[in-house]
């Protein structure tokens, strides 16, 4: 087995990186792929509430580098899944605990084992960045259709490209088509002309996302929630799937938004 | 002088011009060092502009150069020579290789010389030399830069976020929507080309030009300063 490690990043924080390395895994791990994240955000660490492991983590991706424990004994096996592993971050150290080459080392120890690595990049440019990029095949960025996201996202795929790991792809997340219909957000159009690479996914606003977040539940297992849809059919599409884009026009919007409130309502 | 280098120093637009005489190139540096050395408070933070004729220079000898006149606190910003190795190790070295046009007096002298060579000399007056310029053969992201002394001509977009400086005029076939910064060096006649001009910020030497949000059809367009009114003329192929 030799695994594609992808990276996600964003630049920008609060895009939804975390959401989207977790939901991209599950999806991921749905269709009876081996997926194992990593969270590279050292000293913020996320991933794992959003996955709901929290309370299993014993050994964490600095006590892997720094030899305390062996790889296997940090993969935290989510048991909703059968072939869903987390190595989590520490919360306790910084960026500087782990080098670029102690991610790559790591990830090619891990290649042999798993289908796919997903590492979730912390944000901004500097160190942490650098090491969640350093042993990426493919970079997947992920923006929000605002025009700061927008505007990080083209800075970041610069980035990939000098350090030439392939056209980086994008997913484009929380777009509200209604929203877009008034003209008042960034149309996915007007973010591919400026950022011009391989759009993978759209992911509508859904406040599904919000819940299942908090619940450490992700979204991408409510086969009724559009935003887990979308992840799913990102998920189809690393896998080399060809997947027509979700049609989000107003009407479904509009019907999606108001069952959802009836669902959450009737929890 | 001691070492029989014969130096010519003049004050230029851009700082200080040495012209060097004849001989060989360790003499010449020796030379130019000691005389920047007897005249250290004269020439402290100066721009120099190097002259040397026909010499053959390399990288190494000119980036020695630097680094000893940098150490006097003096910087090599331009060398000018007539010798196309040396233009290009100096290029090569970031190093401007044209300065601003010569005065008036200067171009009139020169087109004199120019009269008195040889007409076997003098090449085609269809062949024409150009200016110096840089190509950059893709997309400016956010965060990326090119300066150049030089002209640039951009093969790709400029993103917003990027920046462009040159110090004559910017070419874009592509989107322009960055920070860009034509004739940096004070020069007012640089131009600003591009597919679709619309640049977060502009600028033409000192002049700091924002363009109100552009109205009417997209097109290519060209952006000059005329007696310090902008200028934005479209590029119409019917008219030509």
């Amino acid at each position: 087995m030799a695994a594609h490690v992808v990276t996600i990043s964003s630049g920008k924080g609060g895009v939804g990186k975390t959401t989207t390395t977790a939901n991209i895994a599950v999806a991921l791990a749905m269709g009876g792929q081996k997926v194992a994240c990593i969270d590279a955000d050292i000293g913020l660490r996320n991933l794992d509430l959003i996955l709901g492991l929290e309370n299993r983590i014993v050994y964490d991706l600095v006590d892997v580098v720094e030899g305390r424990c062996r790889i296997r004994q940090a993969m935290i096996r989510d048991k909703r899944l059968p072939e869903l592993y987390l190595i989590p971050s520490a919360q306790t150290r910084d960026k500087s605990a782990v080098s670029p080459s102690d991610m790559v080392r790591l990830c090619d120890e891990l290649r042999q084992e798993v289908d796919w690595i997903l590492i979730d990049s912390p944000a901004g440019i500097e160190r942490g960045f650098r090491n969640a990029m350093a042993p990426a095949d493919m970079v997947v960025v992920v923006t929000n259709p605002e025009v700061s996201a927008v505007r990080d996202a083209d800075r970041v795929i610069g980035l990939v490209e000098a350090e030439e790991k392939g056209p980086a792809r994008l997913v484009l997340n929380r777009l509200n088509p209604v929203m877009v219909k008034r003209g008042d957000m960034l149309a996915p159009d007007d973010v591919l002309e400026l950022l011009a690479v391989e759009l993978i996914g759209i992911v509508p606003e859904d406040d599904t996302v919000v819940v299942s977040t908090n619940r450490g539940q992700p979204v991408a297992m409510d086969a009724k929630s559009r935003a887990g849809q979308a992840f799913q059919n990102i998920a189809r599409r690393l896998k080399g799937e060809q997947v027509p884009f979700m049609d989000l026009d107003e009407k479904k919007g509009v019907l999606g938004w108001l069952s959802r409130i009836a669902r959450a309502g009737g929890d | 002088m001691d070492s029989g280098v014969n130096l010519q120093i003049k004050g230029v637009r851009d700082g200080l011009l040495i012209a060097v005489g004849e001989g060989e190139w360790p003499a010449v540096l020796s030379a130019i060092l000691d005389h920047i050395d007897a005249r250290l408070a004269f020439f402290k933070g100066a721009r120099l502009t190097l002259e040397v004729g026909n010499r053959v220079l390399h990288a190494a000898e000119l980036g020695t150069l630097r680094d000893r006149l940098s150490d006097r606190g003096v910087t090599l910003w331009a060398i000018l020579s007539s010798s196309p190795v040396t233009e290009q190790t100096a290029q090569v070295l970031g190093l401007a290789t044209r300065i601003h046009a010569p005065r008036p007096a200067e171009r009139e002298r020169e087109r004199e010389r120019e009269r008195e060579r040889p007409a076997s000399f003098r090449p085609l007056d269809t062949n024409l030399e150009g200016d110096n310029a840089i190509l950059v053969q893709r997309t400016l992201r956010s965060g990326f830069r090119v300066a150049s002394h030089a002209h640039i001509i951009v093969l790709g977009d400029v993103n917003p976020g990027a920046e462009v400086s040159a110090g004559g005029n910017i070419i874009v076939w592509g989107r322009l929507r960055g920070n860009v910064h034509a004739g940096m060096d004070g020069n007012e006649n640089a131009v600003v080309c591009a597919l679709e001009l619309m640049p977060t910020q502009l600028r033409i030497a000192d002049m700091v030009i924002s363009l109100p949000g552009r109205r009417g059809k997209i097109q290519p367009e060209m952006l000059s300063l005329r007696n310090g009114q902008v200028v934005i003329e479209p590029w119409n192929p019917k008219e030509k």
